[in-house]
């Protein structure tokens, strides 16, 4: 599904990705770790194509096809979708209305038609009674006011309904409560699928209690240091990540 | 959810930038070039009209000689060459003038069909009554019938001439004199054309009222004059559109609107102003240069202008209300868009006389490209309007770093127990929000179209349902190219 080699990025000419290699099978779901400040939203910001984010070095390979090539609404259409660490508020902008836009533009990259209003709405309806996304903050403006958590949701919320074949998780974790990590995690489980996979970056092996990852990688200082099974989730908590950054510096 | 960005879809649906970019061929009559003296009586002449008019033409056309060009707007553009315009241009038909539908040219109807307004659907479709004017004459009102069982009067200007001259005399130019300032004094003398509505006591009048001017000729000026007047009690919703064909020579577009509210009554007026804005080196394109004013002359009347202004090489446009009733309540709801080499300097006046009077100003600019934009506003409060209030909010959004926006609030407040707020923020259109739209697969155009709706969502609210959803089309058009 992705195939990530040797890849150096900058950021306002900082070097912050430092030869990182990953690889994700379909169907695979892998986790990131790393303390703050290692790259870990810089790489899901490079895997989607945010301006700013220069790569100057490796590859990058999506489903077969060049990902670094893509404009960052061609690797939406294709199928990469980033559940941002930052949810971003757009005053004025029904949460519905852009829910529709969003859907109808992947539609179109799908080649599948676009939903009408009504036909949306239904499709909408279904979705947030299954996220237990409450009524209110699809008729707000996108992420006006909404609370951490119902930021986070609403990302779910999106993930959802745009039905991706790679989805990054950027701490979607951090500020849920135990319940709403709960019907995150069930959210992500839904989608588990043969040919989706799923990049989970956290702090906390908490979630991947929820959601089990085949694979566990620890970022620091911009690459791979240590990659395992779930275990290592488990012994990380437990060491914290001084040994790894320590070697890696 | 009224101003809902529906409306994606229909902005990929058209292609090109500017779609009322075409050109009308039919048989024209036109005055000969230039201004002078007998032209206006040609005009006076042309439209049959009484002898107070012609002299009213004729003062105000003296007086104009010896007016400066208002010099203090932030705009620049060459001397403009009087002398180098027609002042009159008709659809030639048979008859003088059309009576009915039927007898319009089927040009002029494919015309208006372009422009998204069929004349005969729309006297089937959800009321809305045009009256369309066509370079300087009235083409055709629907839904006459219908109005005049209820006293309304709705038509051409130079039909209430005709027919109602005691409404016309009585309070044309009584609030925008004729010597109000270079342009309104232009159109006094030599306006051709325009609406004239009136709203008897105590009636609410039951549909959308709206005109839809269209410049056609080369080298015409518009000079069409509104005049509303809502009588005691009586209520009315009017909506202008605007567009012309695409010329490289630039058109002079004088209006004057006047709005007159009696006692509890309400207007409400919107324009969507999408005249061809040139190109994108600035070549070609309409000066809009309107001069708009409505009296609140009643006790707890209330005067709402909204406008969308998008198009023009230039405008130059201050809807104003002077509150004169006691309690009255003057509104001002502004989405003004600069792209390429456009100009704009635009605002509103709030003249608050009488006692517990209220206004409210909500300016939203987008400017982008090598535009300029300024919002100036005035809000004067007199010694005698006690416990008058006015709240101004006014937001800039940038597009791009060679444009420009400036904001010129001019606040005279003569009573110390009025509270005038004023608030007001420039920013520049967000990369992270265009980033978010991006990841969920909505291309940079539409993203940014998206945006900037939601910035003027405040805006756009308060036009009526049905054009609404065009006004969030233009903001997408008039964006074209903006980013990227
Ligand atoms: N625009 C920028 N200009 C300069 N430095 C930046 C910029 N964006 C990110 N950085 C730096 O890049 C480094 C990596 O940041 P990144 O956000 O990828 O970390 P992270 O691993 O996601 O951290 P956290 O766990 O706190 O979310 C940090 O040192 C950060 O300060
Ligand atoms: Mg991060």
């Amino acid at each position: 599904m992705l195939e990530i080699k040797n890849l150096h990025a900058t950021v306002g000419g900082k070097g912050i990705l430092n030869g990182l290699d990953l690889t994700i099978g379909a169907g695979e779901v892998h986790a990131i770790m790393g303390p703050n400040g290692s790259g870990k939203s810089t790489l899901s910001y490079v895997l989607s194509g945010r301006e700013g984010y220069e790569v100057t070095e490796g590859e990058v390979a999506y489903q077969g096809r060049n990902l670094l090539e893509m404009e960052p609404e061609e690797r939406a259409g294709a199928g990469v979708f980033l559940a941002f660490q930052y949810p971003v508020e757009i005053p004025g902008v029904p949460n519905t209305t852009f829910l529709r836009e969003a859907v109808n533009a992947v539609r179109k990259y799908k080649g599948a038609p676009t939903l009408d209003p009504m036909a949306f709405l239904k499709v909408l309806r279904a979705k947030i009674k299954e996220l237990q996304v409450p009524d209110d903050l699809l008729k707000r403006a996108v992420n006006v006011g909404f609370s951490g958590g119902e930021k986070k949701r609403n990302e779910i919320l999106q993930m959802a309904l745009l039905d991706p074949s790679l989805a990054i998780l950027d701490e979607t974790d951090s500020g849920l409560d135990i319940d709403a990590l709960k019907t995150v995690a069930d959210g992500v489980n839904a989608m588990r699928a043969p040919d989706r996979s799923v990049l989970v970056i956290t702090h906390y092996q908490r979630l991947l209690d929820y959601i089990v990852p085949d694979r566990v990688h620890v970022l620091a200082h911009g690459r791979i240091v240590r990659s395992g099974g779930k275990e290592l989730a488990l012994e990380l908590e437990k060491t914290g990540y001084a040994g790894f950054t320590g070697e890696a510096a | 959810m009224a101003a809902n960005v529906e409306t994606l879809e229909q902005v990929q649906a058209v292609t090109e930038k500017y779609k009322y970019g075409f050109v009308t061929d039919i048989e024209t009559e036109t005055a000969p070039k230039g201004l002078s003296e007998d032209i206006v009586r040609f005009i006076s002449h042309k439209k049959n009209e009484p002898e107070w008019l012609l002299a009213w033409r004729l003062k105000a056309y003296r007086h104009w000689l010896t007016m400066p060009e208002p010099q203090w707007a932030h705009v620049d553009f060459p001397p403009l060459d009087y002398q180098d315009s027609y002042y009159y241009s008709a659809p030639k038909s048979k008859t003088d003038g059309p009576k009915s539908l039927e007898e319009v040219d089927p040009e002029l109807l494919k015309t208006y069909e372009k422009l998204g307004i069929p004349l005969k659907e729309q006297e089937m479709l959800a009321g809305v009554a045009v009256d369309a004017v066509f370079d300087s004459v009235s083409v055709a009102t629907t839904f006459k019938g219908k109005l005049e069982e209820q006293g309304i009067i709705f038509c051409p200007i130079s039909e209430a001439v005709q027919n109602h001259p005691e409404l016309v005399r009585q309070y044309l130019g009584s609030v925008v004199p004729a010597a109000d300032n270079k342009h309104a004094c232009l159109n006094s003398a030599v306006f051709t054309d325009g609406s004239f509505v009136y709203i008897p006591k105590g009636v609410r009048c039951p549909m959308e009222l709206s005109t839809y001017f269209r410049i056609n000729a080369a080298n015409t000026g518009q000079f069409e004059r509104t005049l509303i007047i809502a009588d005691a009690g009586s209520y009315v919703s009017y909506l202008e559109g605007c567009t012309a064909p695409m010329r490289d020579e630039h058109q002079l577009h004088a209006a004057v609107v006047e709005l007159v509210a009696l006692d509890d009554a309400e207007i409400k007026y919107s324009t969507v102003q999408n005249w061809y804005p040139g190109d994108e080196n600035g070549v070609g394109g309409i000066y809009n240069f309107v001069t708009k004013r409505g009296a609140c002359r009643g006790h707890n009347s209330k005067i709402s202008w909204t406008q969308v202004e998008t198009g023009s090489a230039i405008t130059w446009k201050y809807p104003s209300c002077i509150l004169q009733g006691d309690n009255s309540v003057g509104e001002f709801y502004s989405v003004a868009i600069t792209n390429n080499m456009q100009q704009a300097d635009t605002g509103t006046k709030m003249i608050h006389l009488g006692k517990n009077t209220r206004s409210r100003i909500v300016s939203k600019g987008i400017s982008a490209g090598r535009s300029q934009q300024t919002y100036r506003g005035l809000v004067k409060i007199s010694p005698k309007a006690q416990g008058a209030r006015n709240h101004t909010q006014c937001d800039s959004l940038l597009i791009g770093d060679l444009c420009g926006a400036h904001t010129v609030p001019y606040i005279e407040c003569r009573n110390r127990g009025a509270v005038v707020e004023h608030e007001a923020t420039t920013s520049k259109i967000s990369e992270d929000q265009l980033f978010y739209c991006r990841q969920r697969g909505i291309s940079q155009e539409d993203a940014v179209a998206l945006v900037v709706n939601g910035f003027c969502r405040e805006v756009l609210q308060q036009l009526p349902m049905e054009f609404a959803v065009e006004a969030q089309k233009l903001v997408g058009i008039s964006l074209e190219g903006s980013v990227g």
